[in-house]
C-alpha cells in the first residue's frame, strides 16, 4: 500500500497545498498548470457524475481507479477539496477517513486556526507540513 | 470564540464563558472609544464577527462531521447546534415565515452580555452584533447568503433577545480559473 501525493484546493479552485511522498513519474508541466488541469478534470467529473446519476446522491464523486493508481477525492461543505493518489490495493473508504483527518486535524488546526494564514492563499506554514507528514506516515496506508 | 465552555469536563481547551463575556465587553468598550459613532461600532462588530465566522465554520464542520444542508430548516438546526457547541447556549428557533426562508433565534438573555448595562447615549448600539456577523460569515462559506439582524434585545428592555435570519440566495459553485 502506498500513498503517492496529496493536493489541496480551496473553494475557488486555487491550489493551496501540494505534497508528494512517492511519485516516480513527473509531467513536464509546471505545478500550477498541473493543478489547473487536475481541478478542471475534477470539476467536470463532478458535474458528469451528478448529472448521470439515476438517483439523488449523498456524496457525489468519490474516487476513480486506473490499472496503476487510485485517485481519491473528498470535498467539505465549505468547498475545500482534498485529492490523494494511492496505489490500487487500497479501497476508497479508508483513504476517505484519512482525508477527513487531514482536513479536521491538519487543515483546520494548523491553517484555519492560524490567524496569520489568509484563507485561499498557498499554505506556507512549516508546522502544517510537519504535522501533515506525521499524520500521513503514521497511517497504515503508508509504506514507502 | 471557538474555545468556550459546554463541551464536557474532559476538554482541556475549555475556557470559562465569563472570560469570553468580559473580553468581548472590553473589546466593545475599546471600539466605542475609538469610533465614537455607534453606527460605525455596529459595523465593525459585524465585520469582526464575519471574519470569525468564515473560520469557525470549518471547526464546526470537522467537529460535528455534518454534511450539506438540504433546506433552510436544516440550516436552522445546525445554527442551533453551533450555539450549543461554541457558546453553550440553546436558542429557540421560531417565527418561521410562510415560505420557510426566514426565522428567528430567541435567547432568554443577550448571549454575550452577562454583565452589561447600556448607557443612554449608546441606545442604538447592537451589542452582540458580532454574532450576526459570525452567522453571516459561516453560512457564506457553505454557499448560503443570508441577512442577519437583531429585532429585540434584553439590553434595550425587551423580554428576550431575538435574532432574525433571512435567506437571500444560494451562492453558485465557481468554475475553474482560466489560464490568465
Amino acid at each position: 500500500m502506498t500513498i503517492f501525493n496529496l493536493w489541496l484546493f480551496d473553494e475557488k479552485g486555487n491550489l493551496i497545498y501540494y505534497r508528494e511522498w512517492n511519485r516516480k513519474k513527473n509531467t513536464s508541466m509546471e505545478r500550477n498548470e498541473e493543478a489547473k488541469l487536475l481541478y478542471g478534470m475534477l470539476f467536470s467529473i463532478k458535474s458528469f457524475v451528478n448529472k448521470l446519476s439515476p438517483a439523488d446522491m449523498k456524496d457525489g464523486f468519490l474516487s476513480y481507479k486506473t490499472s496503476k493508481y487510485r485517485l481519491n477525492y473528498y470535498e467539505t461543505p465549505t468547498g475545500v477539496k482534498l485529492v490523494m493518489n494511492t496505489d490500487t490495493t487500497v479501497t476508497h473508504p479508508i483513504v476517505r477517513d484519512l482525508l477527513k483527518s487531514v482536513y479536521g486535524q491538519i487543515y483546520v488546526e494548523y491553517a484555519v486556526k492560524n490567524p496569520m494564514y489568509v484563507l485561499g492563499q498557498p499554505i506556507e506554514s512549516e508546522l502544517f507540513g510537519v504535522k501533515l507528514d506525521d499524520l500521513v506516515r503514521a497511517s497504515p496506508l503508508f509504506k514507502a | 470564540m471557538a474555545r468556550l465552555g459546554g463541551r464536557g469536563n474532559l476538554d482541556p481547551k475549555k475556557v470559562s464563558g465569563e472570560l469570553f463575556s468580559l473580553t468581548y465587553g472590553a473589546l466593545v468598550a475599546q471600539i466605542l472609544k475609538d469610533y465614537e459613532n455607534v453606527d460605525d461600532v455596529n459595523k465593525q462588530l459585524e465585520k469582526m464577527g464575519y471574519n470569525i465566522g468564515i473560520r469557525m465554520v470549518e471547526d464546526f464542520l470537522c467537529r460535528t462531521s455534518s454534511g450539506k444542508c438540504h433546506d433552510f430548516r436544516d440550516t436552522a438546526d445546525k445554527i442551533q447546534l453551533a450555539f450549543k457547541l461554541f457558546l453553550n447556549l440553546s436558542p429557540t428557533v421560531t417565527s418561521w415565515s410562510s415560505t420557510s426562508d426566514e426565522f428567528s433565534l430567541i435567547f432568554d438573555t443577550n448571549p454575550v452580555a452577562e454583565f452589561v448595562e447600556l448607557p443612554d447615549h449608546c441606545y442604538n448600539l447592537r451589542y452582540a452584533n458580532i454574532l450576526a456577523g459570525a452567522i453571516r460569515g459561516a453560512l457564506e462559506m457553505v454557499h448560503i447568503e443570508v441577512a442577519c439582524w437583531f429585532v429585540q434585545d434584553t439590553l434595550k428592555g425587551d423580554n428576550v433577545t431575538e435574532l432574525r435570519i433571512k435567506f437571500l440566495r444560494r451562492i453558485e459553485d465557481s468554475v475553474p480559473p482560466g489560464d490568465d
